[in-house]
């Protein structure tokens, strides 16, 4: 697995997300209150709204669109909505952030 | 006859002697020594000799007639210096006593706590006659000033005193609020506004880090710098045991002279009592203990059977006006849980804690009625399983079976005249009368009687007491929790919010039993918004609990792009600004649209570009229009006497003033104002949240309109004379606005909800006005001021993406 050193945890607002920008599309970045991590696509599966910026909690995010609340660990969508996101794997190692890059090309192709 | 040697004379040896001379009086013949030059006296009460509602004299337990007639020997004023086991002699300073049984009842020493000039003259502890007569000696000088130094009960009962006899008093205390051990921080804040009240300054968190002064004490030096002047120094930090005769005998020893449950000591002729004594790793310091010690000592000493054993203990305070009561625990802990009850109004606190269906613990502050009921459940360990949803409502309530836990057979049991409503002060027999004059609804109970028209608090109440009247003919409505985070209201949050002075969202978060562990973007911008009114100095917004717009300070589109609009004071505008919004249009190839509330969008900008597109803006000295926020909006006018043939008073002007006044403040909603130059009201003031007529007589204020899913017109709120007068109000309105709404109420939704006359009524006291524009004032402080600036400097980064890959090499 090839991984791609994005930037560090510290580049992130606590309960916030950044973007990444891939071949296969916006890739959000987000920082729990807890400090961990997840990558997702930034688009949402009801109208593409962009999830970066929507409220973070606990280990979901709210789009700011219409308030479709997605799962980041399994891009899955909460409650009566019926939708999925990818997810890609990313880690911290020694401060840094780590996307899978693998994860993304196989979403290309 | 048996010879019995009692070395102390304090509350515990007192009562001792009184259990045996009402048994059996020919029992022993008995000799007393005391250090102090007297007798027992109720140490506890010296406490109101300090204030100077007793005199000494009323608090001796026991004069010298009472010792005589019970023919006690008395050695009063000689200390004891040793005692010889051996020969079975206690020593004095004027002689030896020989003895069968010998009893220690030494008490104990205040401690002192070792700060450089703690051995100056004027630092007493607070623990006899003398130290008290010191205290009353310095008080006579006019406007001395005095310094406790602990805020526990005997700290806060010399202070009282001190207060009373007119000194300038400060109580220093270590911990974070006053009587740490028996109070949690809530009753503790509301006993330090008691305090406060009464002129005493309390200073929570304080070291003391030195007494000086020439040849006395002057001065208290703080860690932190204070210097605070003193001509006597309290040290009320806690007591120690005095064991020191029972450790130079050779006893055992622990913190204190150890005993068994019979009161003895290791030596089988040695007893001890009191304050001296450690019984199963516990050391005593109230009072309740002490007489059941010597009532077992007494016992024991007589030959009947008897055993002492630890009792809960509860704690009262001698301070008048100062009502709290704490008994058994009530730290935190899994498996406990709080039952609390507040009433800000009458600043009435009580808490119960419960663990297996079991009361372990009360602390209570405003009302103690009900605490020795409390208490008796505390001790007897009774099951409360069953009146549970009454229990915090005290003994009155409960009646029992099925109606025990029920809330409206409590709310049937209230007396008439029980309040219901503390702001309009409407009692359960106004409300019955204005349900058997035809009212049915909660709406109608707030039009006859006002009651639940004010903060709404007591809304439940009201609603309990329709129900219980009309039974089945009122549905009582559910107000619903905030999200499914918590089962509490808006309002109930706001509430606790601002009693139990809740200033983070953790804070909120913990205290409020939330059920996720940081809420949920339902929750998560209201308490943002509910911190950032109350707490404007010390609270820091949270971006990352604010919906999209307001975090980056755009208007999201539904492309994912931003709409920009800067601020146009009063729809005024120039050239010039005109010419930078034309250039920013173009370069950032942005859709332009003229909005209804006086001003210009561009549309259709990009995320990245937005700190790009706000500094050309700021340069032409335009600041955000705060577009996007819960906050104000836009003041629009019309021309007035500037231009106007019809204009009475300078409408344009007016407007300007009013939103370089307001712009910037948070609201639970957004707010738009109008201000029209004359009845014709071309700027359609009166649709929107605040609504200004300008008439030759002066301005018309009117709010609580709406132009939007509903449509209302304005109400009339007051007619003003002068521009000056017009900002006051609507300052204090925005104000009254901002710290009582619902998230997500439109000003319009909450004055129905409160009523106008109610905001009149607030509104109408020229002192709250004037307190509220000093609140929104102090708030304005910290937040009028331009957010893209704020931005451009502080976070442009956040406005970039994190990194690119789209070069990645794709193989």
């Amino acid at each position: 697995m090839s991984w791609v050193d994005i930037g560090t945890l510290n580049d992130i607002p606590l309960r916030g997300s950044r973007i990444v920008k891939s071949p296969a599309g916006c890739i959000a970045i987000f920082r729990t209150a807890e400090d961990e991590v997840f990558a997702t696509s930034n688009t949402c599966a009801h109208k593409q709204g962009p999830l970066s910026e929507g409220i973070v909690h606990d280990r979901k995010v709210t789009c700011p669109l219409h308030n479709w609340v997605f799962s980041l660990e399994t891009g899955e969508a909460q409650g009566a909505d019926e939708g999925q996101i990818a997810t890609y794997p990313v880690k911290i190692e020694s401060g840094r952030l780590l996307l899978n890059m693998d994860a993304v090309v196989a979403k290309v192709a | 006859m048996q010879k019995l040697v009692i070395i102390g004379a304090g509350m515990a040896s007192g009562r001792m002697l009184e259990h045996i001379h009402e048994t059996d009086p020919a029992a022993f013949s008995v000799t007393i020594f005391n250090a102090e030059p007297r007798g027992n006296y109720n140490r506890i009460m010296l406490s109101p000799v300090l204030a100077g509602d007793r005199s000494f004299e009323e608090i001796i337990t026991h004069d010298d007639d009472w010792y005589a007639q019970n023919k006690v020997t008395t050695r009063f004023g000689e200390r004891v210096t040793g005692i010889d086991r051996e020969r079975k002699v206690v020593i004095g300073e004027q002689g030896e006593v020989p003895y069968d049984k010998l009893i220690l009842a030494t008490g104990s020493t205040p401690f002192i706590i070792p700060v450089p000039g703690h051995d100056l003259p004027g630092v007493v502890g607070y623990r006899d006659l003398e130290d008290t007569n010191a205290m009353i000696d310095a008080a006579a000088n006019q406007g001395a000033s005095a310094v406790v130094i602990g805020g526990g009960l005997l700290g806060l009962e010399a202070a009282a005193g001190l207060r009373m006899r007119g000194m300038e008093v400060t109580v220093l205390h270590i911990a974070g609020h006053l009587m740490d051990r028996q109070l949690d921080e809530a009753a503790g804040y509301l006993l330090k506004l008691d305090l406060e009240k009464r002129g005493i300054k309390v200073m929570t968190e304080a070291n003391t880090k030195a007494i000086v002064g020439e040849g006395k004490a002057e001065k208290v030096l703080l860690d932190d710098g204070t210097e605070l002047a003193a001509d006597i120094v309290v040290m009320a930090a806690g007591i120690r045991p005095a064991g020191q005769l029972g450790q130079q005998a050779g006893l055992e020893m622990g913190r204190a002279i150890k005993v068994n449950a019979q009161m003895q000591t290791s030596d089988p002729d040695i007893y001890a009592v009191g304050e001296c004594v450690e019984f199963d790793e516990n050391i005593f310091g109230l009072v309740a203990p002490l007489y059941d010690q010597a009532k077992v000592l007494a016992n024991t000493l007589l030959g009947q059977e008897d055993a002492f054993t630890v009792r809960e203990l509860s704690t009262k305070l001698k301070v008048t006006g100062c009502d709290l009561f704490s008994a058994g625990d009530f730290a935190e802990g899994e498996g406990r849980e709080d039952i609390v009850f507040r009433d800000p109004k009458r600043r009435v606190y009580k808490r119960l804690i419960v663990e297996d269906d079991k009361l372990i613990g009360a602390v209570m502050y405003g009302d103690t009625a009900d605490s020795n009921w409390f208490f008796g459940l505390i001790k007897d360990g009774t099951n409360i399983e069953e009146m549970r949803e009454t229990l915090i409502f005290g003994p009155s309530f409960q009646g029992g079976g099925a109606a025990a836990s029920d809330p409206l057979a409590a709310v049937a049991a209230l007396p008439l005249d029980a309040e219901i409503c503390g702001c309009n002060g409407v009692c359960k027999g106004d409300i019955i009368s204005a349900i058997e004059g035809g009212v049915t609804t909660l709406d109608g109970v707030r039009m006859t009687t006002k009651a639940s028209a004010s903060c709404g608090t007591c809304t439940g109440l009201v609603e309990q007491v329709l129900a219980v009247s009309l039974g089945d003919g009122f549905e009582i409505s559910k107000e619903k929790p905030v999200c499914k985070c918590t089962d509490l209201t808006h309002e109930d949050v706001r509430r606790l919010i601002k009693s139990q002075e809740l200033k983070s969202q953790p804070a909120v978060w913990q205290e409020l039993a939330w059920k996720t562990p940081n809420g949920c973007h339902v929750c998560r911008p209201a308490i943002n918004y509910y911190l950032i009114s109350d707490w404007p100095l010390e609270y820091q917004d949270d971006l990352q609990s604010r919906f999209v717009n307001e975090r980056n300070h755009a208007n999201i589109q539904k492309d994912g792009t931003y709409s920009v609009m800067p601020r146009m004071w009063g729809g005024m505008t120039t050239p010039d600004e005109l010419i930078a919004v034309a250039n920013a249009a173009k370069k950032f190839n942005a859709a332009v649209k003229v909005t209804g509330g006086q001003r210009i969008d561009l549309l259709g900008i990009k995320k990245e570009d937005l700190p790009a597109i706000w500094s050309d803006l700021n340069e032409a000295g335009m600041v955000s229009g705060h577009a996007y926020t819960k906050g104000l909006r836009t003041v629009k006018t019309c021309v007035g006497t500037d231009w106007c043939r019809f204009g009475t008073q300078d409408s344009t002007g007016l407007g300007i003033k009013l939103e370089k006044k307001l712009w910037g403040s948070w609201t639970p909603h957004k707010v738009k104002l109008g201000v029209s130059g004359c009845p014709r009201n071309c700027a359609e003031a009166t649709c929107k949240d605040i609504g200004i007529i300008c008439v030759d007589s002066g301005y018309q204020i009117s709010v609580a309109g709406a132009a939007g899913m509903d449509v209302k017109m304005t109400e009339s709120l007051v007619d003003v004379a002068t521009e000056a007068e017009v900002e006051e109000w609507v300052s204090a309105f925005m104000q009254l606005y901002r710290e009582n709404a619902k998230y997500l109420d439109r000003a319009y939704k909450w004055v129905d909800k409160v009523g106008l006359d109610w905001v009149k009524e607030e509104l109408s006291n020229p002192d709250t006005r004037k307190a509220l524009v000093e609140r929104f004032d102090i708030s304005q402080s910290v937040y009028r001021k331009d957010p893209w600036a704020d931005h451009i400097r502080n976070r442009s980064e956040q406005y970039q993406h994190l990194a690119d890959l789209t070069e990645e090499a794709v193989a």
